[in-house]
């Protein structure tokens, strides 16, 4: 889907082009011809925005069309592939990234949102991340595995969740139409204990 | 596209005031389906992300006031919010899965104006107040006034919520109920949110009409303290406070049926009057087979 039309456009990494082309009005998100264009500052800018953030613990800067929304960004723009669209609708969770320390859809944030803040993609996650969802048969296709991952470790960092959330809860928006959840939830509570034991190892 | 991006509310306001601009907060229901929502491609928003004065929210003494991009995350995390409006946090947990809750406001919840919100119903039995705020000036309108109809609401293209006021009382009774396909990601096919304090009952429903709607006649159900031995017996009050429909989610059987049954089901163990009588016949199953349960 979003990757149809990655070749176009990410032979520069970062920019798109500055000077305006032509009005983007009506072109509709991963448009080949989608493009900048002329704005006038009262009634708003159809130009495109610098928006600076941070990416996976960097400071990244990129170019902006108005009617971008971050999942695009991530995957046309700086060539971040591994964050999935499944739905468009904020429904399947395979766009999961965490914004300032949240998990959010990146299909339904705009881009421009996103400036002076933080992003986490699946991109930061180490093999260790992910070796309990590995070992517990967590994914088979795959699709939905990115944005359970991201969840994941979301939970896994903030064990205090538990006590007001149970797992399944916190996992509910992130749907997978292969593995029947089982494989996802032991692999987190397997990941759970890990870190557990590690910090009584540490401390004690 | 075109894009206006505010950094103070004043801005904002002056920006609404000279244009028709839509307001931008999480976006969970106007980045829907985006890129192929090409209608919405040719209007203007306004980002609310960088306004302060629209964050946050505060629990006084008498009562508390959320932003108006206070979001369901900001209330289920807050420990002495949901103590003090335990159903706000109820509602917030059911809303979409916590992607949506972590982005989604409750300000978008009431402007979205959606029969099937979850969150209007329970600001509505608190007696939610809206602040609305334009350059013109601010003007507080009653939730329960709010809407006209069908996606139709008492404010103009340039205001803004600003907060949204709940009255603290001593409440005796605070139920919501949500009706779903399943237990996340799920729009409500009938539910409702019930209130009782010292300015008595509160019902509110929603699926099942134009507008998520107070229940009035029922409410005087309440008061007057009338026996309602079993769930057909709330359907004359119902009958004048709802109006559902057949729609993809559901039909208008089962929506009436149903939130007679789960009103009564909530009200029968706080109710005197409610209850089965003793001679009464047991409850008939709830769907016939010309009555799909969907
Ligand atoms: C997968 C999914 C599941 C969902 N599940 C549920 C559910 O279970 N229950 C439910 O009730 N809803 C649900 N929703 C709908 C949505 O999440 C809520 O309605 C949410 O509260 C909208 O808030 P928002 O900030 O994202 O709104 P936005 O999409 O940003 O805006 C919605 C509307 O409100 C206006 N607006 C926003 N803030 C203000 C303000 N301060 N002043 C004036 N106007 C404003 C906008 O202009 C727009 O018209 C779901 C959505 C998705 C995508
Ligand atoms: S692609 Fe974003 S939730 Fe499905
Ligand atoms: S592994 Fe296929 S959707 Fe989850």
């Amino acid at each position: 889907m979003a990757s149809s039309d990655l070749d176009a456009r990410s032979t520069s990494t970062v920019a798109r082009p500055t000077s305006p082309v032509a009005t983007i009005t009506g072109a509709p998100a991963g448009d080949d011809e989608m493009v900048c264009g002329e704005g006038s500052g009262e009634d708003g800018t159809d130009d495109c925005i610098d928006i600076e953030f941070s990416l996976n613990g960097e400071s990244t800067s990129v170019l902006v069309n108005p009617a971008d929304r971050l999942l695009d960004v991530l995957r046309d723009q700086l060539d971040l592939t591994g964050t999935k669209e499944g739905c468009g609708e904020g429904e399947c969770g395979a766009c999961t990234v965490i914004l300032d320390h949240l998990p959010v859809n990146s299909c339904l944030v705009p881009a421009y949102q996103v400036r002076g803040r933080r992003v986490e993609t699946v991109e930061s996650l180490t093999d260790e991340d992910v070796a309990h969802l590995h070992a517990s048969g967590a994914t088979q296709c795959g699709a939905c595995t990115p944005g359970v991952a991201m969840t994941a470790r979301w939970i896994v960092d903030r064990p205090h969740l538990l006590s007001r959330h149970t797992l399944r809860a916190l996992m509910a928006g992130n749907l997978c139409r292969c593995t029947g959840y089982d494989g996802i939830i032991e692999g987190i509570e397997l990941d759970l204990t890990a870190r557990e034991d590690a910090q009584r190892g540490s401390t004690g | 596209m075109k894009l206006l991006l505010p950094s103070a509310l004043d801005e904002a306001l002056d920006m609404l005031a000279a244009s028709e601009a839509i307001p931008m907060a999480g976006g969970t229901d106007l980045m829907v389906h985006w890129p192929q929502n090409l209608d919405a491609h040719s209007r203007t928003y306004v980002d609310l992300s960088r306004i302060d004065a629209l964050r946050g929210y505060r629990l006084g003494a008498d009562e508390l006031v959320l932003g108006g991009a206070t979001t369901y995350w900001d209330v289920i995390e807050d420990a002495a919010v949901c103590e003090a409006f335990p159903m706000l946090a109820r509602a917030a947990r059911q809303v979409g899965a916590i992607q949506i809750q972590t982005r989604g406001t409750w300000a978008g919840n009431i402007v979205n104006a959606s029969p099937a919100a979850d969150g209007v119903p329970v600001l509505m039995a608190y007696d939610a107040s809206l602040e609305l705020v334009s350059t013109r000036g601010t003007e507080i309108v009653a939730l329960a006034d709010f809407y006209r109809g069908y996606k139709q609401m008492r404010r103009t293209h340039d205001q803004l919520i600003r907060a949204i006021r709940l009255p603290r009382r001593s409440y005796t009774i605070e139920h919501f109920e949500k009706v779903g396909a399943r237990k996340a990601q799920a729009i409500t096919k009938v539910g409702f949110a019930l209130t009782r304090s010292e300015v008595g009952w509160r019902v509110v429903a929603n699926s099942v009409a134009p507008t998520v709607c107070r229940c009035p006649a029922v409410e005087e159900v309440l008061t007057s303290e009338r026996t309602v031995s079993a769930p057909e017996g709330l359907l004359p009050a119902l009958d004048q406070d709802i109006a559902p429909i057949d729609d993809l989610r559901s039909t208008a059987a089962y929506r009436r049926r149903v939130l007679a049954r789960v009103l009564y089901a909530c009200l029968a163990p706080l109710c005197p009057g409610f209850g089965p009588s003793k001679t009464a016949s047991p409850i008939p199953p709830l769907a016939g087979p010309d009555e799909p349960d969907r």
